[in-house]
């Protein structure tokens, strides 16, 4: 793929002069030119792609574009063009170059959310790989009822996230949900889940590691599977204990799945939306606010809605996850892995 | 559409005729209607009343079919707390807004300052509009014109649970100072005298309101919630939680204050008109509704005072079919429906003329709310007004949780505020 991008770049500069030649009433007959080759040996593979580049042109393209534009200008609900029935309203914003971003930049507020974004991002993905992993290694073996194990440790995965999340909002109640009845049972006193800061990030944290944690099984599983037993036969006629199979031989043999889920896990946990928005809406306060939700907040709760800056905060994110996403590849491939 | 123009006209001018006669002409004008009127369509209407009031306003905005038989309502019921955001994505995005939307008191100069409603002067959906209550009115204006017409207005008051009050032999509080000292005469009862709303700023307004203070001063266009008052207001609630005397919460506020009243785990809260209904099928006041007493909220240091809110009805600047959704607005404000209402939901009316009507003067819910909302804090009715919550619902859980003091808390929300009306001379 890579090798016919780079070929096409060429003859299409050079197509264009062939074009004009062509209007001028170039000579018939003549060798055809790259591009006309290019054309011949490749034009199914590029008819065949094309829907898919109109396609993501359009839909990631676009959007992208339009948000970058956006982030440099003070657009917001009150002054981007619209038409409401017989009203039509012109576009009044205005190109502010890099002020969005300057004025986020030195404000608190976006360290804050970036400090409790970063925190809940390696709590969540930290604690559901290992969970993930400890889980594997245990269904990796021949156990009795293996697949109702199975089943049940993947079931959270098939319930739509949103109703899972307001299965724990339940259980969260303060005044009247099972966890605090439960503690009352046994004596104890009621555990604001929700209600303090502290008690919020960790309830948040939990909810997200039981969504996440069948997702990492699953990979593990299929990672783990993945060794040839003779491998782990061989290391035990050598002598290796339980552990030693499984940092030497197993670990080592699902690096390359784990690093790859990792890397995703990060990226969704990062910008995990429905979990933080429909548990606490970033609440109590804004102490579980993460910064994709401070920017749904700037683009769909304050009044007038502010696109400008949720742009700029939005653009802010992904230079975030792709900053990361590089380092990320980097730091793998000095050790080896090839990603 | 011209001719639909005409007919919106002649129906304007037919109702404007028949308020000048200045008699009571309902069964006559109607009547007129049917001559001319030719509506028909669909008219979609988003309706944000609650779980226990919906079926009525769908029986009652469905009924406008019988008298237009060719126009076709559609009711949708939207939660009020996602209404503002829904609307705000239909009608900014240009597809899916409804034609007729049920208002709170202070979406109105938020929605019309972005170009979203219909101006309503001069068409049929103002009806007699001397007939409306002064307060109600007000929230309907923006920039000199008109873009809802008042559907219901209400106000906070204090609900108690008459039993609980009366075995702890503890009198109905005037003050937030006799809740906290009824909180040892509760102790043996297991109940807790008071339920703090944590999570929603409308219900920390009668604690402000308390200290002699509110949010703007939009007349003088001055941030005043950082005056003093706010903090103050900050300290009575944070004092009320930490002595026992009411029980909060910063999540599921209303769900958790409304079962643990209904439950009698708590004798006392602040609500309005609207939580009537649902609260009388609780517990502890389904067949005993006696039991349910409401009393004006509690005054603070300084004063004694409670918002004024209510829904005004408004229509989508963007809809297809103006003419009956005019025609819709006007019969969900007309006196019938807002008696009708009345008499089911104990919800007040916004015509003077429907207090004199038998069954609405014998509603003791009515002879409690109207002298309340007659004395209700008018809130500022200005665009940014809906914005004002906001900066509240943070900080009032910050100092809930202990982790901002009164003081930072109430100078926070003036920063926020300071950002929010940045445009004109706000100081």
């Amino acid at each position: 793929m890579a090798v016919e991008t780079g070929r096409s770049v060429a003859p299409a500069a050079g197509g264009d002069a062939r074009g004009r030649g062509r209007g001028t009433g170039g000579a018939p007959g003549k060798t055809p030119g790259p591009l006309r080759r290019a054309l011949a040996t490749h034009w199914y593979a590029w008819a065949m792609v094309a829907p898919v580049v109109t396609v993501i042109g359009v839909i990631i393209g676009y959007p992208l574009v339009r948000g970058i534009y956006l982030s440099l200008t003070d657009a917001d609900e009150a002054n981007v063009a619209r038409t409401i029935g017989v009203n039509e309203i012109d576009a009044t914003y205005e190109f502010v170059g890099l002020d969005n971003y300057q004025a986020i930049l030195t404000d608190g507020v976006f360290w804050d959310r970036l400090g409790w974004t970063v925190l809940w991002t390696v709590g969540c993905v930290s604690i559901t790989f290992l969970l993930g992993l400890v889980l594997a290694s245990m269904l990796n073996r021949k156990v009795r009822g293996r697949t109702v194990y199975r089943m049940a440790l993947i079931l959270p995965w098939g319930i739509p996230a949103f109703v899972s999340v307001f299965a724990w909002r339940m259980l969260y109640n303060e005044k009247n949900g099972i966890l605090n009845q439960l503690l009352a049972g046994g004596g104890i006193d009621g555990i604001p889940w929700l209600g303090d800061p502290t008690w919020a990030k960790i309830s948040v944290i939990a909810v997200n590691v039981w969504l996440g944690v069948p997702f990492m099984l699953v990979a593990m599983l299929g990672a783990m599977q993945g060794i040839p037993g003779e491998l782990l036969e061989a290391a035990e006629m050598d002598g290796a204990n339980a552990w030693q199979r499984f940092r030497n031989v197993v670990l080592p043999g699902i690096r390359s799945v784990s690093s790859t889920v990792i890397l995703l896990s990060t990226i969704w946990t990062f910008n995990m939306f429905p979990v933080i928005f429909l548990l606490t809406r970033g609440g109590p306060g804004d102490s579980t606010e993460i910064l994709v939700t401070y920017a749904y907040r700037l683009s769909f709760l304050v009044s007038p809605r502010d696109f400008a800056s949720s742009a700029a905060w939005g653009v802010l994110i992904l230079l975030l996850l792709s900053a990361f996403a590089v380092v990320y590849r980097r730091s793998l491939r000095k050790q080896g892995e090839v990603w | 559409m011209r001719r639909g123009i005409a007919a919106t006209a002649l129906v304007a001018t037919l109702s404007l005729a028949a308020t000048a006669c200045g008699g009571d002409s309902d069964s006559g004008e109607s009547g007129e209607k049917k001559g001319s009127g030719e509506l028909s369509g669909t008219v979609t209407f988003w309706d944000t009343s609650n779980e226990a009031e919906k079926a009525f306003f769908k029986k009652t905005a469905e009924g406008f079919e019988k008298e237009h038989p060719k126009v076709d309502v559609k009711y949708v019921s939207v939660p009020f707390g996602e209404a503002s955001n829904k609307f705000k994505n239909a009608a900014g995005g240009g597809s899916g807004a409804p034609d007729v939307m049920r208002t709170e008191v202070a979406w109105v100069a938020d929605f019309a300052s972005l170009g979203y409603l219909a101006p309503l002067d001069d068409t049929a959906a103002v009806d007699n509009k001397d007939d409306y209550l002064d307060q109600a009115w007000g929230s309907t204006q923006f920039e000199g014109k008109t873009y809802g017409v008042p559907q219901v207005i209400d106000t906070l008051a204090l609900f108690y649970n008459k039993d609980l009050l009366k075995k702890a032999g503890v009198e109905v509080p005037e003050s937030v100072e006799d809740i906290k000292n009824s909180t040892k005469k509760f102790q043996g009862e297991d109940v807790t005298p008071f339920y703090m709303r944590g999570d929603d700023p409308y219900w920390f307004l009668p604690f402000l309101y308390g200290e002699g203070g509110d949010m703007v001063d939009a007349e003088a266009k001055k941030i005043t919630i950082d005056d003093g008052a706010g903090a103050k207001a900050f300290e009575t609630i944070q004092d009320l939680v930490d002595s026992k005397a009411a029980t909060t919460d910063t999540t599921d506020g209303w769900e958790n204050m409304q079962k643990s009243f209904k439950d009698g785990k708590v004798a006392m809260m602040l609500n309005g008109p609207w939580a009537i209904e649902d609260t009388l099928a609780g517990k502890e006041f389904k067949g005993n509704e006696d039991n349910l007493g409401v009393a004006p909220v509690p005054a603070g240091s300084e004063a004694q005072g409670a918002p004024q809110g209510g829904h005004n009805l408004s229509v989508y600047a963007g809809s297809k079919n103006l003419d009956a959704s005019y025609e819709f607005a006007k019969y969900m404000s007309s006196a019938e429906v807002q008696k009708a209402t009345t008499e089911e939901l104990s919800l007040l009316p916004t015509r003077t003329s429907v207090y004199d009507e038998q069954t609405v003067k014998d509603n003791t819910m009515v002879q409690f709310f109207k002298p309340a909302v007659d004395k209700a804090v008018e809130r500022p009715w200005i665009a940014e007004g809906n914005s004002l919550f906001e900066p509240i619902r943070v900080q009032l859980a910050d100092v809930l949780t202990g982790k901002t003091e009164p003081e930072a808390a109430a100078d926070k929300i003036g920063e926020e505020y300071a950002k929010l009306l940045k445009d004109g001379d706000w100081k």
